[in-house]
């Protein structure tokens, strides 16, 4: 670890002053950041807490969505009664990652954020272009047993390792940033982490200065919530594969199937095709494998990831089943 | 005063037996356990010296090499930077455990990746581990490291070696036969407290707090390592948060604390990263193994054959000693027996937890569950067709032997169903359930050990060795044994170990530290009842402690008057050791649920049910049971050092990404402990306990998988994507 500034600005336009350059990476929870600042994968010559920003409450929208503050903890949103009624995928998936004691520091913003678990990019003498840009890709030749089949790269092989944001791009949730240089911008969560394609540098949208402040949720729907997380360890795993699923059926056929993947990319995978395959079918066994192949189609293994392909399309079979009540 | 018994015959009565308190097998909870979790007992960071530099240590990220040049220039401007030491003196490897000797030392040359080379020293931590990272070396790299033991022509280990009657020919006349590979990978020991060492020198005295397992040859191998007398070097290891094998031998930080606080002048403290200790402490090697088992209509093995190809270092002794209770656990007159060891630049392999069974076993313990497919007989009924009367090789009787009882008892109580077996008879929801079970063996260690005991003019007693305590419990047991002889309460006791100032115990290893430090204890303790006899008028065995008072006659005080008196114990194993084959026996069962979708293995309910001697004390003795379970369930399903295959580096270096079984993975265990006495195994007819709860565990999970899903896997650690693989249709 290096020596590093330790800056708390009070306001957002402080903030976004001292997080414009270069040499600072803001900071909340820092249950990932401090892990990489130890390992020199992380070098901020000046860190930025935000954490006296407020934002942390978690509050109904005008249109009957949710608005969750970028500083709420995971462990604050994973209680809401809010979220536990309308939005349990959210909740399930949050319980789903990390550790009670990582849960309660981990906030919102944070989370969004998190970096990869790549073997090679946390070990600083290995070539990663993620983290140094043309150095090489340790994990294709090498140890890719977590690593992504979908949206790859030559340059980049790593997936997004987070829970949450699978669940809120299954409910395709909004991210609100606010910006240095004008107000407040909104992106879709799907579009907020980039593939890696050869800028694997950027996890995602955010420009330099800009803080992101909510999350906010469209209306409820009444639908079935499900994640799956399919893990070696029965906790403190990341996913090899999972699955956010939002699922209706009525008068025997699929009224909603809003689904999304973690594990499997450099972001959480969402696939609008899978949506409009099955609204409108009965569930079955053969259904949901033109699903598996639909959501495969562009897949490709890297040896010791191969076994992701299969286990995707088993978990995503499992899934619906579970949410239509399908025997398969 | 001391007193010395080497064993060459066996103990058939026994003082602890007959002693009025009843406090030697008591449940007690452990004397040091207030110590711990208020934080009070120091581990070896914790020290409170003054003046304490920070060394970290500088590794090469290269697979085989020399160092050709460090420019220390390039950080000693660095902020607070004090020193850049590449003494060839600083060791580049783990002692092995009982070594006795200083482990490999020229930093210069490099043979795997990770390996130390440099210390950084600075005033604060951070500034050292920032200089480290910092320091610019140069490599001269010898390309071509082989990396895979499957490329290599293996060493054969010549004194594993058995040939014994004709395999082939009982493998083509069996009635039934097994020929199967299976395939276990690297674990870590991954013990809580990570290697740490402060050293501080007064002239030219030196002492060191470290994590140490085994003062008694740490002293002698930190002696030859730095070119000094043991008579100069004191360890202090109190407190030791974890070892499983890992510090049994000095490791590369002890050292470099040494040498850089000499250097400086002042004391030095040397802390490894996690990542550190995972890149550079022992790893268990990976193995590939091969079973041939041969037997009659009623599944009785006519031949047998367990074949294991391990990997090491080259230069490093060790080999995994994967067939060491396949020797004798099962009868079978044609036998072949045969351990390779491949060399190849991954760190060093050494010990890690039941080094041998904890690979050896499982695998031998998936191939008797395909005999007992193949032939009908019920797993259980099986392993007890085949317990052999004496060592099958060595003709040699059993010290003791509850195998069958553990079978038996074991059995009853998980409630295991002796009717026909297949696969895929119980489903609920997405989930097969699935029981398997195997048996536990793993054989008997004891080393010489020493004890200081002192019983004082006021009724109290003290103990002292260097003997350590690693989280098993020996504080407690030591006290209990010394309590129960004195006839004394355990609060009267005073324990003081992990210090070289005080005699030598035996470490702890291999399972060896209870019986052989209790039995050095209980030595000084018949000695000092042989005084208090002679002050009370009446002889040794006569003689009725209780509550420090002879039953019926003068307290303790009262015969003491105002004199302390002390004995040193001494403990040898003696011929004993060679005239009989002495094991721990154990049987295991598991019930386990196969997810049907995505392959996951969760493990519902494990039986263990242990016969190993004299139980000192029931709850740290259930304890390590508990923890060698959780190590079966690490084995059976998470646990796998991941090797780069084009550098040979370790990829997965820290607790987040080499699993180890989390609280949720360890669901309902039940520890089932055979009363026994072993009249071979020590004075106190105890024998090892801790390691015995990982040696087949891991099969019986195993077995349970194919049981519940009918997908047989002959590779560990039995992921989702490996069950998926070998799910049938």
């Amino acid at each position: 670890m290096r020596p590093f500034a330790f800056q708390r600005p009070d306001s957002l336009a402080h903030a976004h002053e001292l997080t414009v350059p270069e040499d600072a990476t803001a900071v909340a929870g820092g249950t990932n950041l401090l892990d990489l600042m130890k390992l020199q994968v992380e070098t901020p010559e000046r860190l930025v807490d935000i954490n006296r920003l407020g934002m942390t409450e978690i509050q109904e929208t005008a249109d009957g969505g949710l608005r969750i503050g970028a500083l709420a903890t995971n462990t604050a949103t994973a209680n809401d009664d809010r979220v536990r009624a309308d939005y349990p995928v959210l909740a399930r998936a949050i319980l789903a990652g990390a550790t009670q004691q990582l849960r309660n520091r981990a906030t919102t913003g944070g989370n969004l954020c998190q970096r990869t678990r790549c073997y090679y990019f946390t070990n600083i003498d290995q070539p990663c272009n993620k983290r140094e840009p043309g150095s090489g890709c340790g994990a294709i030749d090498g140890i890719a047993h977590l690593h992504a089949v979908l949206g790859t790269s030559p340059s980049c092989i790593a997936t997004y390792p987070g829970d949450m944001a699978v669940a809120l791009s299954a409910l395709d949730a909004t991210v609100e940033i606010a910006s240095p240089d004008s107000d407040e911008r909104s992106v879709p969560v799907r579009d907020f982490h980039l593939l890696p394609g050869d800028t694997p540098c950027r996890d995602n949208v955010l420009e330099r200065g800009e803080i992101i402040t909510a999350v906010t949720l469209p209306r409820p729907v009444k639908a079935k919530h499900l994640y799956r997380k399919v893990r070696e360890r029965s906790s403190y795993a990341f996913a090899l594969v999972s699955v956010a699923a939002i699922v209706a059926v009525e008068d025997g056929v699929i009224a909603r199937a809003d689904l999304a993947f973690g594990g499997l990319a450099h972001k959480p995978w969402h696939d609008a095709r899978l949506s409009e395959l099955l609204v409108g079918e009965a569930p079955s066994a053969a259904l949901f494998d033109k699903a598996g192949d639909l959501l495969l189609e562009g897949a490709r293994g890297y040896g010791e990831n191969d076994f992701k392909i299969p286990l995707a399309r088993r978990t995503l079979a499992a899934v619906m089943a579970e949410a239509t009540e399908t025997e398969i | 005063m001391s007193a010395h018994l080497k064993q060459d015959e066996p103990v058939t009565s026994n003082r602890l037996d007959g002693m009025k308190q009843g406090i030697v097998g008591q449940p007690l909870s452990r004397v040091d356990g207030l110590a711990k979790v208020t934080g009070t007992a120091p581990y070896a960071a914790e020290y409170k010296i003054d003046n304490v530099a920070e060394g970290v240590l500088v590794t090469a990220p290269i697979t085989r090499g020399e160092v050709t040049s460090i420019d220390k220039d390039s950080v000693l401007s660095m902020p607070g930077v004090l020193a850049v030491l590449d003494d060839e003196r600083l060791t580049t490897r783990a002692a092995q455990g009982t070594a006795n000797e200083a482990p490999k030392q020229d930093p210069a040359t490099v043979c795997y990746w990770g390996q130390p080379i440099a210390v950084v020293v600075a005033e604060t931590f951070e500034q050292a581990r920032d200089a480290a990272k910092h320091l610019k070396v140069e490599y001269r790299v010898h390309e071509g490291a082989p990396l895979d033991p499957h490329q290599v022509a293996p060493e054969e280990q010549e004194d594993e070696t058995v040939n014994q009657g004709d395999l082939d020919a009982a493998m083509a006349r069996a009635a039934h036969t097994v020929d199967v590979e299976i395939a276990t990978e690297g674990h870590a020991s991954a013990a809580m407290e990570p290697h740490a060492a402060i050293a501080e020198w007064r002239d030219d005295k030196l002492t060191v707090y470290a994590s140490l397992q085994m003062p008694n040859y740490n002293i002698a191998e930190l002696a030859d390592s730095l070119g000094m007398e043991e008579s100069n070097i004191r360890l202090v290891s109190r407190y030791v948060g974890g070892g499983f094998g890992s510090k049994l031998g000095i490791s590369e930080e002890t050292v470099a604390a040494a040498i850089a606080a000499r250097e400086l002048g002042q004391p030095v403290r040397v802390v490894m990263s996690r990542q550190q200790v995972f890149q550079c402490i022992m790893r268990r090697s990976e193995t590939t193994q091969k079973l041939r088992l041969a037997s009659d209509e009623e599944g009785k093995l006519d031949g047998f054959a367990h074949h294991a190809l391990v990997s090491n270092l080259p230069g490093e002794e060790f080999a995994e000693p994967v067939l060491q209770s396949s020797h004798f656990l099962y009868g079978g007159e044609n036998r072949q027996l045969k351990l390779e060891v491949a060399r190849i630049h991954r760190m060093t392999a050494g010990s890690v937890r039941a080094p041998g069974e904890a690979v050896g076993m499982p695998a031998l313990e998936v191939a008797m569950d395909m005999l007992a497919e193949k032939s009908g007989v019920d797993p259980v009924e099986l392993r007890l067709r085949n317990i052999p009367d004496r060592n099958p090789e060595e003709d040699l009787p059993f010290s003791s032997h509850k195998l069958a009882d553990c079978l038996r008892q074991g059995a009853e109580k998980f409630g295991w169903d002796s009717g026909p077996r297949k696969p895929r008879q119980q489903r609920e929801g997405e989930w097969w359930i699935g029981t398997g079970m195997a048996s536990a063996a793993r054989v008997h260690n004891v080393g010489e050990a020493k004890a200081h005991v002192t019983l004082k003019s006021d009724g109290t007693a003290v103990v002292q060795s260097d003997m350590t305590d690693i989280g098993t419990g020996t504080y407690t047991i030591v006290a209990q044994i010394a309590g129960e002889m004195l006839g004394i309460p355990i609060e009267k006791v005073l324990v003081e170990l992990g210090d070289t100032k005080h005699p030598r115990g035996p470490g702890s290893g291999g399972s060896w530290g209870a019986a052989s430090i209790g039995s050095a204890v209980y030595v000084a303790c018949e000695a000092l009842r042989e005084k208090l006899a002679h002050r009370a008028g009446t002889s040794e065995t006569e003689l009725d402690l209780r509550d420090g008072s002879v039953v019926g006659g003068n307290s303790l005080v009262e015969l003491l008057d105002g004199e302390d008196i002390s004995e040193v114990g001494h403990y040898e194993p003696g011929e004993i050791a060679d005239s009989h084959t002495a094991s721990g026996f154990g049987a295991f069962f598991a019930k386990v649920r196969v997810n049907r979708f995505t392959g996951e293995t969760r493990v519902d309910h494990m039986l263990g049910a242990f016969g190993f001697g004299r139980v000192l004390n029931e709850k740290t003795a259930r304890s390590q049971c508990l923890g060698g379970i959780t190590w079966s369930i690490g084995v059976a399903l998470t646990e796998a050092l991941l090797f780069d295959p084009v550098d040979g580096h370790l990829v997965n270096c820290d607790l987040a990404e080499y699993h180890v079984p989390v609280n949720r993975d360890v669901q309902d265990v039940d520890v089932m402990m055979m009363e026994e006495r072993d009249p071979v195994a020590s004075p106190i007819q105890a024998k090892g306990i801790g390691e015995l709860g990982m040696c087949g565990g891991a099969a019986a999970i195993a077995n349970a998988i194919y049981n519940a899903c009918g997908a047989r896997l002959f590779q560990y650690p039995m992921t989702p994507d490996r069950v998926l693989a070998a799910l049938p249709d």
